[in-house]
C-alpha cells in the first residue's frame, strides 16, 4: 500500500510498539478506523478487508508532544507561520504543540486564541495549542483575561521571552490560575541580574568578552516562583530549565509536595558553554547554554523525575537576524525536526536513559503538564502516532529543514534516529523520502 | 619564518615565535623613523580599507599612517556598528567592499567575534583592531614591544595590569601575549571589574593595589570608562582613585625600577595621577611610536613580506 493514500480505516503492522515508557521486544500492529484507534497490541491481528500498511520493523509511538515552541504567527512570519511551525513539528514526528504567546501583538486576549486555533486548523499538519499571555500586552502590569482565554482554549499562561519582574502579578497569576485549573509557566530569569548578557557567565564569557548571564539569574526567579506556588497552590511551570541550582530547587519543591512541573530543552541536556568560542550565534539561546556540571544535572533531573518533560523551546530566526554578530542576534534555535534524534543520539545512545523512557518524556509526560489529550495509544484515542527508526544515522541537512527557519545548531550535523512517518488523526502528515 | 594565518584576530592562538617576529619586524621598522625619509614602497599598488564601526581616534590614525610610511592606497569606512542592525549585515558590507578588490581590511566592531567572522567570509586579510572586549592585538603587541625595549627579555618578568580587565580587549590581549613570552601577569582592580573567572586568561588576580605592585616590573593602567560608573560596577571615580589610582606615593612602594605604561586615553586624576603621567617613570608616548611600528610590521607580514628583507632598507 502507498503510505500517502491513507483510507478511512487501516492496519500498521511490523512496528514495535512504544507505550507507557516502555519499548516492545515483540512485533505489534495498530489498527485504526476514521482518525480513532480501534485496536493496539503485540502480535498480529487479522481484520478482514482492511488495508495493510507495512511498518518496516519502525518503531511506533504516541505523535510527539512539544509543550515550548514559538510559531510567530501573527506578526512574524518571516520567521515562522502557524503552518511552517506545524510543517516542522511533524517532519519531527509532533502531533501536538504548545505555542508561547510572544507573537506581535502578543496573545493576550481570547480573539487571539481563537484565531491560532483558526490558522492551526486550516493547516492541519498539527495539533496547536496556544498559551496566553500573563499581563496585558506582556508589559508586566495587569493580569489578562484568563477565563476568557480558557474558554477559548488556551491551555496555560506565560511570561516566555519577557520575564514577570513583578512579584506581586506572579503571585495573583498562580491565584488565579489555580481557580482554572491551568498553569503558569514561568521563562526564569530575573532580567537585572542577566543585564546585557548574551552567554552563560563563566570562564568561556571571561575569556570571548561577551556579557554573561549568571546562573543565579535563573536560580533566584525558580526559588521565587517555587515559594509562591506553595504559598498559592496554583500549579507553577517552569520552562527551559538550564542550571543545576535550579533543578535542586525544583527537586526540593517536589519533595515539599509543591505543585511544580518542569521541562527541558534538547539543547540543555547536550550542549554546554563552551561552544560559544565559535562566536556562531547557533549557540545563542536563553536561558543560555550552561557548564558540564549544569548538562548532568539536567541529565540527572529528567531520570529522576524532578523535569517531567522534553520540549524544544524552537524559536525560529531568520537568516539575516542570525547571521549577526553574537551579541546582537536574537536568543533561540529551531528544534523540532531534532528533537528527537538529539534525545536518541547523546541521552539513549550515550546510555543515560532508555528510549521508552525517552519517548515518555516527549509524549504522556508531556500531555500531563497542560492536560493535554494526546501522549497515549489505546481503544478510542485520536490516532496520533509516529513511526521512526532509532538506529538510522542522518545528517542534518539545511535543505531539508521544513521550518520556515534555519538556526539550528546541529545543522551539519550526524544524529542517529530518524522520523519515518507521522499521523494525526489518522492522517499522514509527514512522510520520510525513502519510506513508502 | 612567516605568520601561519592570513588575519591578525589575536594573540590567544598566535606562537610564541610568531609575536617575536612581529616584534623583531617592528623594531626594524622603527628604525627607519629616525630617517629623514620615513616612508617605504612596500605596499605600492596595495589597497587597504580601515573599517571602523566605533568611533576611534589613536588607533585610526596609528593604522592609517602605518599604511602611508608602507606606501599603500587607504580608504577609510566609518560607521555606527548599530546601523547594521536594522539593515545590512555586517557579511554584506564586507562582501561589497570585497568585490571592490581590497588586499587587506583593519576593522575595530563593538562586538566580539567581528573580526573573525569577516577572516572567515573573506580572501583579503583581516587586522584587528579591537572586536569589543574581546581582543585588540596590536594594542597588545605595542605594550609588549614597549616592555621589551625596557626589560629585554619578558621570561619572568612581572606585570601588573590595573583598571576594568572584565571590558578590557587591550588586558586580554596583553594576558596572551604576555603569559606566552613567559612573563607573569597579575591583574589588579575591583572584584566587580576584575571577576575571578579571569584567572582563566592564565594570569593572577589580587585585589589588594599595594601587594599587586609590590614586585611589579611594570604597571599597564587601563582607562576606566566613566559611564561604567553609572552602571553600578565601582561607586565613584574619587573611590576608583583612592583604592586603584597610580599616583607618585603608590609608585613609592615599588621596585624603582618599576615603569608605568597607559593605552591612552588617560583620565587624569582617576586612574593615573598627572605627575605619574608626566613624570620619569612613564613610557606612554613611546607607546605610541611603536604603535605605528607594530602596525606597519603586521600589514608587511600579512601580505607576505619578507623580514630577512628589511635588515638591509634600516
Amino acid at each position: 500500500m502507498d503510505w500517502k493514500s491513507i483510507p478511512q480505516e487501516y492496519l500498521v503492522t511490523n512496528v514495535k510498539l512504544c507505550l507507557g515508557g516502555k519499548l516492545s521486544a515483540k512485533t505489534g500492529y495498530l489498527h485504526v478506523k476514521d482518525g480513532k484507534v480501534k485496536a493496539i497490541g503485540d502480535g498480529e491481528l487479522s481484520v478482514e478487508n482492511v488495508p495493510t500498511f507495512d511498518g518496516n520493523g519502525a518503531v511506533l509511538s504516541p505523535g510527539f508532544i512539544d509543550v515550548h515552541v514559538h510559531f510567530r504567527e501573527p506578526g512574524r512570519e518571516e520567521k515562522e507561520s502557524i503552518h511552517t511551525g506545524s510543517r516542522a513539528a511533524a517532519a519531527g514526528g509532533f502531533t501536538s504543540v504548545v505555542t508561547m504567546p510572544n507573537t506581535l501583538p502578543p496573545v493576550d486576549s481570547a480573539p487571539m486564541i481563537t484565531y491560532q486555533f483558526d490558522r492551526a486548523r486550516e493547516s492541519g499538519l498539527c495539533r496547536v495549542f496556544p498559551t496566553g499571555a500573563i499581563s496585558k500586552n506582556q508589559d508586566g502590569e495587569s493580569l489578562t483575561e484568563f477565563g476568557d482565554m480558557v474558554a477559548a482554549g488556551a491551555v496555560g499562561f506565560t511570561d516566555d521571552g519577557t520575564p514577570v519582574m513583578n512579584g506581586s502579578l506572579m503571585k495573583y497569576a498562580l491565584q488565579y490560575s489555580k481557580m482554572l485549573g491551568i498553569p503558569v509557566t514561568c521563562h526564569a530569569e530575573d532580567t537585572s541580574l542577566a543585564g546585557s548578557g548574551v552567554m552563560h557567565a563563566g570562564s568561556w564569557s571571561a575569556k570571548l568578552g561577551l556579557p554573561g548571564i549568571p546562573r543565579v539569574a535563573e536560580d533566584s526567579m525558580i526559588y521565587r516562583d517555587c515559594e509562591l506556588a506553595r504559598a498559592t497552590g496554583g500549579h507553577l511551570h517552569v520552562a527551559h530549565i538550564s542550571t543545576k541550582g535550579a533543578v535542586d530547587t525544583v527537586r526540593r519543591a517536589k519533595a515539599d509536595g509543591i505543585n511544580v512541573t518542569a521541562e527541558a530543552t534538547p539543547h540543555h541536556f547536550t550542549l554546554n558553554h563552551s561552544h560559544c568560542q565559535t562566536f556562531s550565534p547557533m549557540f545563542k539561546m536563553n536561558p543560555p547554554l550552561r557548564e558540564e556540571p549544569d548538562v548532568e544535572a539536567v541529565i540527572a533531573g529528567l531520570c529522576d523525575g524532578t523535569i517531567d518533560c522534553i520540549a524544544t523551546d524552537h524559536a525560529p530566526h531568520t537568516v539575516m537576524e542570525k547571521e549577526l554578530m553574537f551579541d546582537q542576534a536574537p536568543f533561540g534555535i529551531i528544534g523540532l525536526e531534532t528533537a528527537l534524534a538529539v534525545g536518541i543520539t547523546s541521552l539513549v545512545k550515550a546510555g543515560k536513559l532508555d528510549l521508552g523512557k525517552l519517548v515518555y518524556l516527549m509524549t504522556e509526560a508531556a500531555a500531563k503538564i497542560y492536560n493535554l489529550p494526546g501522549g497515549k495509544l489505546e481503544e478510542g484515542t485520536d490516532a496520533d502516532f509516529v513511526l521512526f527508526d532509532p538506529e538510522q544515522q542522518w545528517t542534518v541537512l539545511v535543505d531539508e529543514v521544513q521550518s520556515r527557519s534555519r538556526n539550528s545548531p546541529w545543522l551539519g550535523e550526524k544524529l542517529t534516529g530518524r522520523v519515518k512517518a507521522t499521523f494525526m488523526g489518522g492522517r499522514n502528515t509527514w512522510l520520510d523520502k525513502d519510506f513508502s | 619564518m612567516a605568520l601561519s594565518s592570513k588575519d591578525l584576530i589575536g594573540l590567544e592562538h598566535m606562537s610564541q615565535e610568531e609575536i617575536t617576529l612581529i616584534l623583531d619586524t617592528a623594531d626594524a621598522f622603527r628604525a627607519v623613523f629616525d630617517r629623514p625619509v620615513r616612508k617605504v614602497p612596500i605596499m605600492r599598488g596595495k589597497t587597504v580599507v580601515n573599517l571602523f564601526f566605533e568611533p576611534s581616534t589613536r588607533t585610526r590614525i596609528s593604522f592609517e599612517l602605518a599604511e602611508q610610511r608602507l606606501s599603500a592606497d587607504i580608504i577609510n569606512f566609518s560607521a555606527s556598528s548599530s546601523s547594521l542592525k536594522k539593515g545590512e549585515t555586517l557579511r554584506d558590507t564586507a562582501e561589497n567592499i570585497a568585490a571592490m578588490k581590497i588586499d587587506m581590511i583593519v576593522m575595530r566592531h563593538s562586538s566580539p567575534g567581528a573580526a573573525q567572522y569577516l577572516a572567515d567570509v573573506l580572501d583579503a586579510s583581516v587586522i584587528n583592531a579591537g572586536d569589543g572586549p574581546h581582543e585588540h592585538p596590536t594594542q597588545g603587541l605595542l605594550d609588549i614591544m614597549t616592555m621589551r625595549h625596557k626589560l629585554g627579555s619578558l621570561d619572568g618578568k612581572k606585570v601588573t595590569i590595573i583598571g576594568d580587565i572584565s571590558h578590557s580587549r587591550v588586558a586580554r590581549s596583553n594576558i596572551y601575549g604576555l603569559t606566552k613570552l613567559g612573563a607573569e601577569v597579575t591583574l589588579c582592580g575591583p572584584p566587580t571589574m576584575v571577576p575571578g573567572a579571569m584567572e582563566q586568561l592564565g594570569a593572577k588576580v589580587e585585589y589588594d593595589l599595594k601587594k599587586a605592585v609590590r614586585d611589579a616590573d611594570v604597571l599597564n593602567i587601563l582607562r576606566i570608562q566613566l559611564e561604567r560608573q553609572s552602571q553600578m560596577v565601582f561607586p565613584s571615580n574619587r573611590e576608583y582613585a583612592l583604592m586603584f589610582g597610580i599616583d607618585e606615593d603608590v609608585l613609592r612602594t615599588t621596585k624603582p625600577e618599576c615603569f608605568v605604561m597607559h593605552p591612552g586615553p588617560m583620565n587624569r586624576e582617576v586612574e593615573i595621577s598627572s605627575a605619574v603621567a608626566d613624570g620619569p617613570r612613564q613610557v606612554i608616548l613611546d607607546q605610541v611610536t611603536n604603535g605605528v611600528a607594530i602596525r606597519m610590521a603586521v600589514i608587511y607580514l600579512l601580505s607576505g613580506g619578507d623580514p630577512g628583507s628589511l635588515a638591509g632598507r634600516g
